[in-house]
């Protein structure tokens, strides 16, 4: 379980709040939905779970749980998979994974026998020999999914796992994202894809200016709404029609 | 353990994997070690294939100007170009065309018999010698003389004294052979007896210092290989922290920070690998010195009895060159920071080190500077090891202090991380 207590996130330089007070709890089992503009704080909110950014207020706990005191035991329960491809291109999808499992203290066949799951579940199966540099974008979305839960997390932050892949790609991650919950994993992710989201969390909670506009399963949000028949209308109208840039 | 060694197997990788940066890094180095002893080498060589062409007028028309004209042709570093008036060789000095003009004045030989004979006839005459001396005091008639040295502007100081320093020995030996022969003339009649040896008494011996048969003198090889070869491996804090700064460019750190894996894990790899590298790059300037520099006609480079200790320098160097690799990749948050803040930190390091300038002839403050600069702790291991022959007991300061460097660049560099991204 994540109990975040009066959270806030102000940069340095900053005028205003990235995260502001935020307070949110989010139970074992759940796949929770982190939805907002751009600049809303999303990121910035999962940076902080995940051990990237230091609060500058407030506090939270997972699994009871904090970085200050549990830092090596914490960061083995997460999975954090970044927005960035964040793999070596020079190495093959294997080295990378190998790599990247050896540091979360997997070694061995138990290693080797995960890679080769989890690529032929991703169907990654045949090019693990290949460099990433040669890879598509879905296909690096696959590996980079892959080396965030070679462990299996009990809790996997996803940062807009989605972005800019096709629909096939997309439609395998956001299988076995299901079934790797199914298995106990709690799943907290950050997206744009709205239909994705409505079909894909268990719970959505929508924030803006850093602030926590609502949250709530996306099916009784949407019948809260008036005149909204799916997730995408309640989003708009809570969040409304103004562009969002930021330099 | 096993985090250690597979951060080394990933750096291992990512660096064979980019053969145009692999070939780089070290053929780079190589060319520059040959490139600088070949250029250096001509000033270590006592006889020169290139000969310097200078301009000389000649005024005087007398002895003494024929005897430096000589003495100039028979140093074999000039090749002398006879010229007609001054304004001519200021012209060509001041475009560069010559570096150098001499000017020898008018009357230079016949004045400066006279005012030896002067001399000579005094002093003959205070010992009761000279009847003609007795009625006629040893006044000298002739004026000081000036010989004039016409140098380009952009002539190198060091080029400059020693030019001036070899003249002035020159025109020193003419005069006192002018006084012995003045003496000769007025003690005897006969030109064949010899009254004076001319040969000069003191001469200079080079002496290398120390104990046991040196079979080698120091050479632009044994000079350049230690000095250069440094100069190389602190070069891979150019590649080590282009190679950090990537890992954050490309999101590959971040992922790094979310593992249970410490910073340090994450540095010891790239140690290993770079360490290995430098040690690399130093066995293959040693093969050069070796092999490839006798076929260019450059002095072979001498590594009998000290190979151990060569490579141990070498890998304490590198540990330190890594060290300060591993903090600027820490600190630079861009390529554009890293690459040219690196490269210039080299060149300022060997500046300070005595990789170009000995740092005996540093300003007194520069000298003090230099104790600080690993190159120069480095260098200094390499000239025991190289041409003082020390053993391991005599370099343990200098090792000391490289290895002291490593620790405290690492130790920062991972304070640095800490703080920066502490949660």
């Amino acid at each position: 379980m994540i109990q975040i207590e009066h959270l806030s996130k102000k940069y340095k330089g900053s005028e205003h709040y990235s995260v502001r007070n935020l307070d949110l709890t989010i139970a074992d089992g759940e796949i929770f939905g982190l939805l907002g503009p751009n600049g809303a704080g999303k990121t910035t909110l999962i940076s902080m779970l995940s051990s990237l950014l230091k609060p500058t207020s407030g506090t939270f706990a997972i699994n009871g749980l904090t970085f200050q005191e549990n830092k090596n035991e914490l960061k083995q329960l997460i999975g954090v998979v970044p927005q960035e491809y964040a793999l070596y291109p020079a190495l093959t999808a294997y080295e990378n994974l190998a790599y990247f499992g050896h540091m979360y203290d997997l070694q061995g066949s138990r290693l080797k026998d995960e890679i080769v799951n989890q690529l032929t579940i991703l169907g990654l199966a045949d090019f693990a020999n290949k460099r990433i540099s040669t890879f598509s974008g879905g296909m690096k979305r696959r590996i980079n999914l892959i080396a965030s839960i070679l462990h299996q997390p009990k809790i996997l932050f996803l940062d807009e796992p989605t972005v800019g892949v096709d629909v096939q790609s997309k439609n395998v991650i956001i299988n076995h994202l299901r079934q790797l919950n199914t298995s106990g994993t709690t799943i907290i992710y950050t997206s744009h894809h709205l239909n994705e989201a409505e079909l894909f969390c268990s719970r959505v909670a929508i924030i803006d200016h850093g602030e926590l506009i609502c949250e709530g399963i996306p099916k009784k949000l949407i019948e809260q709404q008036d005149a909204a028949h799916n997730l995408e209308e309640v989003f708009l109208a809570k969040t409304g029609k103004a562009l969002r840039d930021y330099a | 353990m096993h985090k250690l060694w597979a951060s080394t197997y990933k750096e291992f990788l990512s660096l064979v994997r980019d053969v145009g940066g692999l070939a780089i890094l070290f053929l780079m180095p190589l060319l520059l070690l040959i490139v600088i002893t070949l250029v250096q080498d001509s000033t270590f060589k006592s006889i020169q294939e290139t000969k310097i062409p200078i301009l000389l007028v000649d005024n005087d028309k007398g002895v003494v100007a024929t005897s430096i004209l000589e003495n100039l042709k028979a140093a074999s570093t000039f090749e002398v170009v006879l010229k007609d008036s001054e304004d001519e060789i200021k012209e060509l000095v001041s475009k560069g065309t010559y570096q150098l003009g001499i000017v020898i004045p008018e009357n230079l030989s016949s004045d400066l018999q006279t005012k030896v004979n002067a001399n000579v006839d005094g002093i003959l005459a205070k010992f009761g010698l000279d009847q003609e001396a007795e009625t006629t005091p040893p006044i000298s008639i002739a004026t000081p003389k000036e010989v004039r040295l016409y140098f380009d502007p952009a002539t190198p100081q060091t080029f400059k004294s020693s030019v001036e320093n070899g003249i002035d020995k020159m025109i020193s030996k003419i005069e006192s052979q002018s006084i012995y022969k003045a003496f000769q003339e007025q003690l005897t009649e006969d030109t064949s007896e010899v009254i004076f040896d001319t040969q000069g008494f003191i001469r200079f011996t080079e002496i290398i210092p120390g104990e046991g048969p040196r079979d080698t003198l120091p050479n632009s090889t044994q000079h350049n290989v230690p000095a250069w070869a440094l100069f190389a491996i602190f070069f891979i804090i150019l590649p080590l922290s282009i190679n950090m700064v990537k890992e954050k460019n490309q999101g590959t750190f971040i992922r790094l920070r979310t593992l249970p894996v410490s910073y340090a894990t994450v540095l010891g790899g790239k140690s290993i690998v770079f360490v290995v590298v430098c040690l690399i790059q130093f066995a293959l300037m040693l093969l050069i010195g070796v092999y490839l520099f006798p076929l260019i006609g450059l002095p072979k480079l001498d590594v009998s009895g000290k190979l151990s200790l060569l490579f141990i320098v070498a890998f304490f160097s590198g540990l330190a060159a890594v060290g300060l690799g591993l903090l600027l990749g820490t600190v630079a948050k861009s390529q554009e920071q890293s690459a040219p803040f690196g490269a210039t930190l080299v060149v300022i390091l060997a500046a300070l080190g005595g990789v170009w300038v000995p740092v005996f002839v540093m300003p007194r403050f520069m000298q003090l500077l230099s104790n600080i600069s690993p190159m120069n702790w480095g260098l200094n291991a390499f000239y025991d090891v190289f041409l003082r022959k020390a053993g391991f007991v005599q370099i343990v300061p200098e090792l000391g202090l490289l290895l002291l460097f490593f620790v405290l660049t690492t130790l920062v560099a991972i304070v640095y991380n800490k703080r920066k991204n502490a949660v």
